[in-house]
């Protein structure tokens, strides 16, 4: 029977169906954050259960961590108990922790791919609702909450129902200026923030193998804004070219054999899906968020919508969020002025996007009253960036350059926009409040976000007089 | 811990609006500790005005409505981040149950683990109970029984709702779902050896340097 990649890496995880129908799914690898494991470490010690795999269990300090230079576990004072007790949970559960300091800590959607941790066709497990960015080189992420993350460190399996199969096809090819940010954000806002529930989604077509590993990471970033169980690109050798000799892949002879066996990851020649939508990627424009939920997107050149001219289920959404964003249908959303820019995120901070946004910047200076700020997804994207000089163009042109970590994306280590603010921002939410209390989020590509902090409104990068560059 | 659930009366709370996310249900705090006070995080900014005092218009926040046990509400409840507080923070309120005309995945799995009971009532079911609750505005009491599955109360005979049976078991039993997992320890062991031997670089992951 002809098989779909989804169903042929499940198939081969599934160790047992349990007693109440839902299959017990091996974890191939699981990723911690300190947010919430301090909570599972608790219960585990309580019911005198030990981590069955503590040598497939990594773990990060992202949500909480400061992005000051010279940071310590104080400089957040409202993260240093989380770190502190991620510190202690994995020293006495015999955990990987890539620490405050570590020279790779990083977001663990960034971390975990470029260390090569995570492995094509392998199933991977993280308490965060983004595990899927490591969808783009060809694993099988699924965020889970804090008693899941519990039963996974004691058991190394998931108990899940099996999610329907569905393929988001892309054709075409993007044009200059358009990036994997962009075809998400269309994607979402056709189908809608539950277009995906109770699916896991294959992304394919030429537009996606076109991709960078990289914009392929975005692309599965954003497949839980449409409601996706997971996302994934099937590998190929742009992904193994990426992998290869990362520390934490197999090496020599055995990366021979693994090799072998990920040329073979791919759905079945005419293997039928539950869903199928598609987009032909060719005239795509640069997309951005009007409102206040992430399918609520118009091209760059275009306006806020005519609630009469919305889907009649997107109206009482759109009328609140008219309210909120302080914009009335039919206001162009170039020109925005805008308070405030955030470039990072486990959706767009890797190295790329960061060239991307310094290829814009370089020459130029941030808008007099805009705070604008770089964090790179991870110490290595850091040190690579710096390496390339682009916390200098950075900093020349007055962005904030920070140390790496999740910062303004759920502002979990405090850093938050002041109320009223307008923030052009290349993560992954525009929900009310998220960026700081009544800060108006505007998600967008690096690029967009970059041209726009030059502006000091909403801009298009492609539009941009030639600078000094 | 999962507490079971058998059955539960209580006032029911219309909060009608689609896509109510995990952002809105419990923000992020910044309490300076691991002891973070749930009660006080369910809905922490829509019940709150400016000045920090309480919204009197906020659903919850109505006089009627305090002892709220049943929550109703519309699509996709509880999209997305995965945080479980935005369970924890209705079970510290004493709400047990959500009725909803669907939940984002992530949510529902959260729910089913602390014994907070997901209910789905499909568009045009859940639009007449939705009517019965605001008619009740919280004044005559609304039953939730998941032994029969039916939900009774004032306006309108018994509705009955579909849940998976495994589900139900699981609430019901309260059943530790680790546990209920261990007792597959065997087969687990057996399918580490056989990929061991099938793929062995998934059961190894050493830094090579």
């Amino acid at each position: 029977m002809q098989q779909t990649l989804f169903d042929k890496i499940w198939d081969f995880h599934r160790v047992a169906q349990r007693a109440d129908g839902r299959d017990l799914i091996y974890i191939d690898r699981h990723v911690l954050h300190e947010l919430h494991a301090h909570h599972a470490f608790a219960q585990l010690q309580k019911q005198n259960r030990p981590v069955r795999r503590a040598d497939l269990t990594f773990a990060v300090q992202d949500h909480t961590v400061a992005i000051k230079p010279g940071r310590d576990d104080d400089t957040n004072p409202s993260g240093s108990a989380f770190i502190r007790a991620m510190r202690e949970g994995c020293r006495t559960n015999g955990i990987r922790l890539f620490d405050v300091d570590d020279p790779e800590q990083g977001i663990s959607h960034v971390v975990a791919p470029e260390l090569g941790i995570v492995l094509p066709g392998a199933t991977h497990a993280v308490p965060d609702s983004h595990a899927s960015t490591v969808g783009g080189i060809g694993a099988l992420a699924f965020g889970c909450g804090t008693s899941e993350l519990a039963h996974i460190l004691a058991t190394q399996v998931m108990a899940l129902k099996r999610p329907k199969n569905m393929r988001v096809q892309l054709d075409g090819r993007l044009a200059g200026g358009v990036s994997a940010k962009d075809v998400a954000l269309r994607i979402i806002a056709e189908i809608g923030v539950a277009g995906a529930r109770g699916h896991v989604v294959e992304y394919a077509g030429a537009a996606v193998r076109a991709m960078p590993i990289e914009q392929r990471m975005t692309l599965s970033n954003l497949n839980i804004e449409m409601g996706g169980r997971s996302g994934f690109v099937a590998p190929d050798d742009a992904t193994f070219e990426w992998l290869a000799r990362r520390p934490f892949v197999p090496q020599g002879a055995e990366w021979d054999r693994a090799l072998r066996h990920w040329r073979m990851l791919a759905s079945d020649e005419g293997v039928r899906f539950d869903r199928e939508v598609s987009l032909d990627c060719t005239t795509l424009e640069p997309q951005i968020t009007w409102g206040t939920d992430p399918s609520q997107v118009v091209e760059i050149s275009g306006r806020v919508p005519d609630p009469a001219a919305l889907d009649p289920a997107r109206r009482a959404a759109a009328a609140s969020a008219f309210g909120y964003m302080d914009l009335a249908p039919g206001t162009p959303l170039l020109g925005l002025p805008i308070d405030r820019v955030f470039i990072g995120s486990c959706t767009n901070s890797r190295l790329p996007d960061l060239q991307v946004a310094a290829d814009i910047v370089r020459g130029r200076h941030v808008a007099e009253g805009v705070a604008a700020m770089v964090v790179p997804g991870s110490s290595s994207v850091k040190r690579q960036a710096e390496a390339a000089g682009l916390d200098r163009v950075f900093r020349e042109a007055g962005f904030f350059w920070g140390e790496s970590g999740c910062s303004m994306c759920a502002g979990g280590n405090g850093d938050r926009g002041q109320p009223g603010e307008r923030c052009v921002s290349t993560t992954n939410r525009n929900f009310e409040n998220r960026q700081g209390p009544k800060v108006r989020t505007h998600l967008a590509s690096p690029a967009t976000a970059a041209a726009s902090a030059i502006a000091g409104r909403i801009a298009d990068a492609r539009q941009l007089a030639p600078g000094a560059a | 811990m999962m507490q079971p659930f058998t059955r539960h009366t209580g006032i029911a709370a219309p909060l009608i609006k689609d896509n109510i996310n995990t952002d809105q249900i419990a923000p992020i705090l910044h309490s300076r500790g691991l002891k973070e006070d749930y009660r006080a995080m369910l809905f922490h900014r829509a019940r709150r005005r400016e000045d920090g005092s309480d919204d009197p218009d906020f659903v919850l926040n109505k006089p009627q409505f305090r002892a709220t046990g049943i929550l109703v509400t519309g699509e996709n409840f509880g999209a997305g981040s995965s945080r479980e507080s935005a369970v924890w923070s209705m079970l510290a309120n004493g709400i047990r149950v959500i009725v909803a005309k669907s939940f984002a995945d992530i949510y529902r799995e959260n729910c089913l683990q602390n014994g907070l009971l997901p209910v789905v009532l499909g568009s045009a079911l859940g639009d007449q109970f939705i009517a019965r609750v605001v008619a009740a505005d919280g004044k005559a009491l609304f039953t939730v029984d998941l032994v029969t599955q039916r939900i009774g109360g004032p306006g309108g005979p018994d509705i009955a709702f579909e849940i998976p049976a495994a589900d139900r078991t699981r609430l019901i039993e309260g059943l530790d779902d680790i546990g209920l997992t261990l007792k597959h320890v065997d087969e687990i062991a057996n399918w580490e050896a056989r990929a061991q031997v099938a793929q062995p670089w998934l059961q190894s992951a050493r830094d090579s340097r």
